[in-house]
C-alpha cells in the first residue's frame, strides 16, 4: 500500500480543516513541520466538508481547500461533498 | 446568527461541464488540423478528447475568486515585513545568497513556464486541458511577478540582487543551466512540454524544490520568501493533478502512445534531478538553520513519493525512469560536487560563496556518513589551510560544459567518487561531451536538437560574452572583468567571498542599530 499525503499552511485557517481531516481518517499520521503541516495516510484519506463545517461554524466550499493547500500526492477525487485522495494498488 | 447555506443550483460536475466542455466548438471554415497544427506532430494520438477529466473541475470564476483571495492575503504580509524591517530578523545575511540563486535560477523559469503553459493551451485540440493550461499559464505568471515584487525589498538592502530575474538568467554560466531546461521543453512539441513540465517537474520534482525551500526559508526567518512560496505552492497541487491527468489521458488513449511517454519521462526526470543539483547545495550548504538535507529530501519526495507515484502507472506499463541507480549513488555527492564547484567559481557567480565552518561540517559529517568525511572534508579543510594563509583558491580555468545539461564536468563517475565522470559521442564529425550516460542517451537520441546549445563557455571562448564595443586586442584587455561587466556583476560586491563582502558588514551593522540605542 503507498502512501498519500496532504499539506497545509498552518493558520487559523487550516486547524479546523486539519482536525477534521484526523477525525475522519483514525489511521492518518500529522506531520508539523516549519510553517507547514503535513498529513500522510496509507493508502487514502477523505476530507469531508460536513465535518468542516461543524467546526467552522458556516457554509464551507470545498475549493477553499485551495488558498491555503501546499502540496499533496495521490489520485484526487473532488465531489461538492467530499474531497478523496487514493492510491489505488 | 449562522444561516443556512443555499442549496446551489448546480453541483460542481455540472458546473465545470458548462463552463468548459459547454464552451468549445467545431470550426467550419477552417479544417481542425490547421487550426492546432502542433497536435499530431510528435506521434501521440489522441481519439476522444471529451475523455480528458479534470479532477479539481475549477471554473474560471471560482480561479478569479480564489487567486484574488491569495494574493490579498500575500500582499498584507509582504507589507508588513518591508514596514518591519523584516529583512533585519533572518539568521544571517549568508541566507539570502540562496534567495539570490532563486531569484535568479528559479524566477524566470515561473515566467517561461507561463509561456510554456500560454502555448500548450492554444495548441491542445481539447478543451479540457486548454483550461487547465490556461489557468496555470495565468498562475505562472502571478508566481513571476510576486516572486520579483517580494524580493525586491532586499534589493533596497543587498548585493546581487539588481539584475537577476531578466538580464542575467540570459547570460550566467550557471544559470544556463535552468534555462535551458526549460527552453529545450518549450522548443519540444505540447504533448513533450506536458511531460516534461507538467508531469515530471510538476509532479516528480516540485516538491523537491519548494517544500524544503520554503521550510527552509521559515526556518531562517524570511518571511517574505516563505509567503510568495506558499502563496505559488497554493496552485501547485493543481499543477501537479494537470500532470498527472494528462499523462493518464495520454496512456488510456491508445497503446502507442505508451513508448513515446516513456522516453519523456526518462529523459525529463533526468533533465529535472540534474537541475535540481542547485537545490540539493543550497540545502546543504546555504541555509544557516538547516531544515533536512538534500539527500533526506531525496529519500522522502523522490524515492517514497514518487515511488508510489511510479507504482499506480504500473498499470499503464510505465516503468520507473532508468536513471534511478544513478541518482540513488548520487544522492550522497552532487550537493558537495556543486559547492565545491561555486566556490572555486566566486569570482564569476552573483552572490557569496563560504567553507561550511566546523559545527557545519559535523552536520555534513552526520547527514552523508558514507560519503562527506572521506571525499569531501578533506577538500574544505586544505581550503581553508590555503584561505588562512592568504591564498584562497580561485579557479580561473573555465570549465568544459556537458552538451545537454550545460553543468560543468564536475560529477564523478558512479562507481568510482574520485574520478570526473564524461561521455564523447561524434555526430558530423564533431565530438560532442556529455556528463552522464543520461546526458548523452539523451544527446545520441536528439543530437541535432543539442548541438545547438547555447553554452556559456563555448560562448566566452569565441568573443560572445563581452559589453558591445570592446575590443579585445586592446592593450591590458581582462577577459574575464570584461564578462562580468556584461553579466552585470559588480566585481568586488556581488561576487566573491561572503566573509567580507558588503552584505556581511550591513547587516551587522544594522542588525545592532535595530537592537541597541547607540
Ligand atoms: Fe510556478
Ligand atoms: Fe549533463
Amino acid at each position: 500500500m503507498s502512501t498519500v499525503f496532504i499539506a497545509f499552511q498552518t493558520n487559523e485557517d487550516t486547524r479546523p480543516i486539519v482536525e477534521s481531516i484526523l477525525a475522519d481518517n483514525p489511521h492518518a499520521v500529522l506531520d508539523e513541520q516549519p510553517a507547514m503541516v503535513k498529513i500522510n495516510a496509507e493508502g487514502q484519506l477523505v476530507i469531508k466538508r460536513e465535518s468542516i463545517e461543524e467546526r467552522i461554524g458556516r457554509s464551507f466550499d470545498l475549493q477553499e481547500l485551495q488558498i491555503n493547500l501546499i502540496t499533496l500526492s495521490g489520485n484526487i477525487d473532488e465531489d461538492d461533498d467530499q474531497f478523496t485522495l487514493a492510491w489505488k494498488n | 446568527m449562522d444561516m443556512k447555506a443555499n442549496k446551489k443550483k448546480l453541483g460542481l460536475k455540472e458546473k465545470y461541464a458548462h463552463m468548459t466542455r459547454g464552451l468549445d466548438w467545431e470550426t467550419t471554415y477552417q479544417p481542425m488540423d490547421k487550426v492546432f497544427p502542433q497536435a499530431t506532430f510528435e506521434g501521440i494520438k489522441i481519439h476522444d478528447w471529451e475523455k480528458w477529466e479534470d479532477p479539481f473541475r475549477l471554473t474560471m470564476d471560482a480561479y478569479w475568486k480564489y487567486q484574488a483571495e491569495k494574493e490579498r492575503k500575500l500582499y498584507a504580509v509582504l507589507d508588513a515585513f518591508a514596514q518591519n524591517n523584516g529583512h533585519l530578523g533572518i539568521t544571517d545575511a549568508r541566507y539570502l545568497n540562496a534567495v539570490k540563486l532563486f531569484l535568479t535560477g528559479i524566477s524566470p523559469l515561473e515566467y517561461v513556464a507561463h509561456r510554456g503553459f500560454a502555448a500548450a493551451g492554444r495548441n491542445f485540440p481539447g478543451v479540457g486541458p486548454r483550461v487547465a493550461c490556461l489557468m496555470q499559464s495565468i498562475d505562472e505568471i502571478r508566481h513571476a511577478q510576486t516572486q520579483i515584487h517580494a524580493l525586491s525589498n532586499y534589493n533596497k538592502f543587498y548585493e546581487g540582487f539588481h539584475a537577476g530575474a531578466a538580464h542575467q538568467i540570459e547570460r550566467i554560466w550557471y544559470l544556463s543551466v535552468p534555462k535551458s531546461f526549460f527552453d529545450d521543453a518549450f522548443s519540444a512539441g505540447p504533448f513533450e512540454w506536458m511531460i516534461a513540465i507538467g508531469f515530471s517537474f510538476e509532479y516528480v520534482l516540485t516538491n523537491l524544490l519548494f517544500v524544503p525551500f520554503m521550510s527552509g526559508a521559515a526556518y531562517n526567518g524570511d518571511m517574505a520568501t516563505v509567503t510568495f512560496g506558499f502563496s505559488a505552492q497554493s496552485d501547485e497541487a493543481r499543477h501537479m493533478t494537470l500532470g498527472l491527468e494528462c499523462i493518464k489521458f495520454m496512456l488510456e488513449q491508445d497503446p502507442d502512445n505508451l513508448p513515446i511517454v516513456q522516453k519523456w519521462i526518462d529523459k525529463w526526470a533526468w533533465r529535472g534531478i540534474r537541475v535540481l543539483t542547485l537545490v540539493g547545495m543550497m540545502m546543504d550548504y546555504m541555509l544557516p538553520k538547516r531544515v533536512m538535507s538534500w539527500k533526506e529530501a531525496w529519500e522522502i519526495y523522490f524515492e517514497q513519493n514518487g515511488g508510489a507515484l511510479f507504482n499506480d502507472l504500473a498499470k499503464y506499463g510505465i516503468k520507473v525512469p532508468d536513471c534511478i541507480t544513478q541518482c540513488t549513488v548520487d544522492k550522497e555527492h552532487i550537493s558537495h560536487q556543486a559547492w565545491c564547484t561555486f566556490y572555486q567559481y566566486a569570482h564569476a557567480s552573483a552572490f557569496h560563496t563560504w567553507l561550511p565552518n566546523a559545527e557545519e561540517m559535523d552536520w555534513l559529517s552526520a547527514k552523508y556518513p558514507n560519503t562527506f568525511d572521506k571525499y569531501y572534508r578533506p577538500r574544505y579543510e586544505q581550503w581553508r589551510e590555503m584561505a588562512d594563509k592568504g591564498e584562497r583558491f580561485y579557479n580561473n580555468t573555465l570549465p568544459m560544459l556537458c552538451q545537454v545539461c550545460q553543468i560543468p564536468m564536475v560529477f564523478t563517475e558512479p562507481d568510482d567518487p574520485t574520478k570526473i565522470c564524461y561521455r564523447e559521442s561524434d555526430y558530423q564529425g564533431e565530438k560532442y561531451h556529455t556528463c552522464s550516460d543520461g546526458c548523452k542517451h539523451i544527446f545520441d537520441d536528439e543530437p541535432e536538437k543539442y548541438i545547438q546549445a547555447w553554452l556559456p563557455v563555448h560562448q566566452i571562448y569565441m568573443g560572445n560574452c563581452w559589453p558591445e564595443g570592446t575590443d579585445p586586442t586592446a592593450e591590458g584587455f581582462d577577459p574575464m572583468a570584461k564578462v562580468l561587466e556584461w553579466y552585470h556583476i559588480e566585481n568586488g560586491k556581488d561576487n566573491l567571498d561572503y566573509e567580507g563582502s558588503g552584505d556581511q558588514a550591513n547587516f551587522a551593522a544594522w542588525r545592532g542599530a535595530a537592537t541597541q540605542n547607540t
